[in-house]
C-alpha cells in the first residue's frame, strides 16, 4: 500500500524538474525549489537548537549545502526528506560544537524504561485550534517541546509538525521505522502528559468576571 | 483479549495513526467504550496532535525569507552547484 497524498507526484514532477534545470545552468531556479521548505527547515533546525538566531543559521547553511551538494541527490527520495537529512545534520554539528550534546544526550533511547504514564483527566476539552493565537499557548506548547530529550524531539518534529510519513522520518533520521514509532509514541505521550493539565488550565474561553468557580476537586 | 490502562496508553500512537492490527484495534475500541479515564488520554492526545501540526506553534521568525534568499542570491551568482 504505497499510496501518495494527492498533488504529491505532481510536486515530485515539479521538483524534478526544477533540479534538471539548475544543474544544467539556470541556478536562479533554486530559489523556487527551495521556497515550499523554508519553514521545515527552520523549524526542524529549532527543534533541534533551542535557539532562534542558530536556527536560522543552521536553516541557511542548510539550505546552501543543499544547493551545493545538489547534483549528489537521488530521486528515489523525496527532496523534501533529502533537505531534511541535511538540516538535521547541520543542526547536529552545531550541537556538538557548542559540546551541548553532552548535555542533552543524543541516545536516550532508552529513556524512562518506555514507561510513560499520561496525564489521566477525565474532564479533557478539546482546545481549537484558535487557541494558539494566544501566546499564552504557543509558549506552552514551545516549551513542552524543548524539554523533550532530542531524539524524541526531533521524531515529533518531523512527523507531526511537519507531517512527514513515519516512513519518510526515518529516512531523514537514518534510523528504522520501529524506532521511530517508539520514540514518536513515547513523545507524544510525554506532550500530553507536559500539556494537557497546563493547556486545560491556560485555555478558558469564557470570562470569570470575579466569581469564584466551583472546582470539582474541592 | 482484554485490555487494562495500561495496554491501552501503550497503543495509543499506533490507535492514532491507524496502525494497529484489526483485532487489537477492536480490543482499543472496547476498552474505551467503558473507559472515561482512557477516552480523555486519548482524546488530549490526539488534540495535542493537531495543535502540533499548526504553523502558529513555531512563526518564522521576521524577515527569515528576505534574508534567506538574499544570502542564496549571492551564492548563486557566484557558485554553480558541485559537480556529482
Amino acid at each position: 500500500m504505497t499510496t501518495s497524498p494527492p498533488g504529491a507526484e505532481l510536486q515530485q514532477q515539479r521538483e524534478t524538474a526544477l533540479i534538471a534545470a539548475i544543474l544544467s545552468g539556470e541556478r536562479e531556479k533554486f530559489h523556487d525549489l527551495i521556497r515550499p521548505y523554508e519553514r521545515q527547515v527552520y523549524h526542524t533546525a529549532l527543534a533541534l537548537l533551542k535557539n532562534e538566531t542558530e536556527a536560522e543559521d543552521v536553516a541557511q547553511e542548510a539550505i546552501l549545502r543543499a544547493y551545493r551538494k545538489l547534483a549528489s541527490f537521488r530521486g528515489d527520495a523525496r527532496f523534501s526528506t533529502w533537505l531534511l537529512a541535511i538540516t538535521l545534520n547541520e543542526a547536529r554539528t552545531c550541537l556538538r560544537a557548542e559540546k551541548r550534546a553532552s548535555l542533552d544526550s543524543l541516545d536516550s533511547t532508552d529513556y524512562g524504561d518506555g514507561v510513560v504514564t499520561p496525564a489521566q483527566l477525565t474532564d479533557w476539552r478539546e482546545l481549537p485550534s484558535e487557541a494558539l493565537e494566544r501566546e499564552e499557548v504557543r509558549s506552552l506548547m514551545q516549551q513542552a517541546i524543548a524539554e523533550l530529550p532530542v531524539t524524541f524531539r526531533e521524531v515529533v518534529i518531523l512527523r507531526d509538525m511537519e507531517e512527514l510519513s513515519v516512513n519518510e522520518t526515518a529516512e531523514a533520521l537514518g534510523i528504522s521505522i520501529s524506532l521511530v514509532k517508539v520514540r514518536l509514541h513515547r513523545a507524544r505521550l510525554l506532550l500530553q502528559k507536559a500539556l494537557a493539565p497546563r493547556l486545560r488550565v491556560a485555555w478558558k474561553p469564557e470570562k470569570k468576571r470575579g466569581v469564584i468557580r466551583r472546582l470539582p476537586w474541592f | 483479549m482484554v485490555l487494562n490502562c495500561r495496554h491501552v496508553w501503550d497503543r495509543i500512537s499506533d490507535y492514532i495513526d491507524g496502525t494497529l492490527d484489526p483485532e487489537v484495534r477492536a480490543d482499543v475500541e472496547r476498552h474505551l467504550a467503558h473507559c472515561e479515564i482512557c477516552s480523555a488520554v486519548l482524546d488530549s492526545t490526539r488534540n495535542i496532535i493537531i495543535l502540533m501540526a499548526d504553523d502558529r506553534v513555531f512563526e518564522l521568525p521576521v524577515d527569515f525569507s528576505q534574508r534567506l534568499h538574499a544570502r542564496l542570491d549571492a551564492v548563486l551568482s557566484s557558485e554553480a552547484p558541485d559537480s556529482a
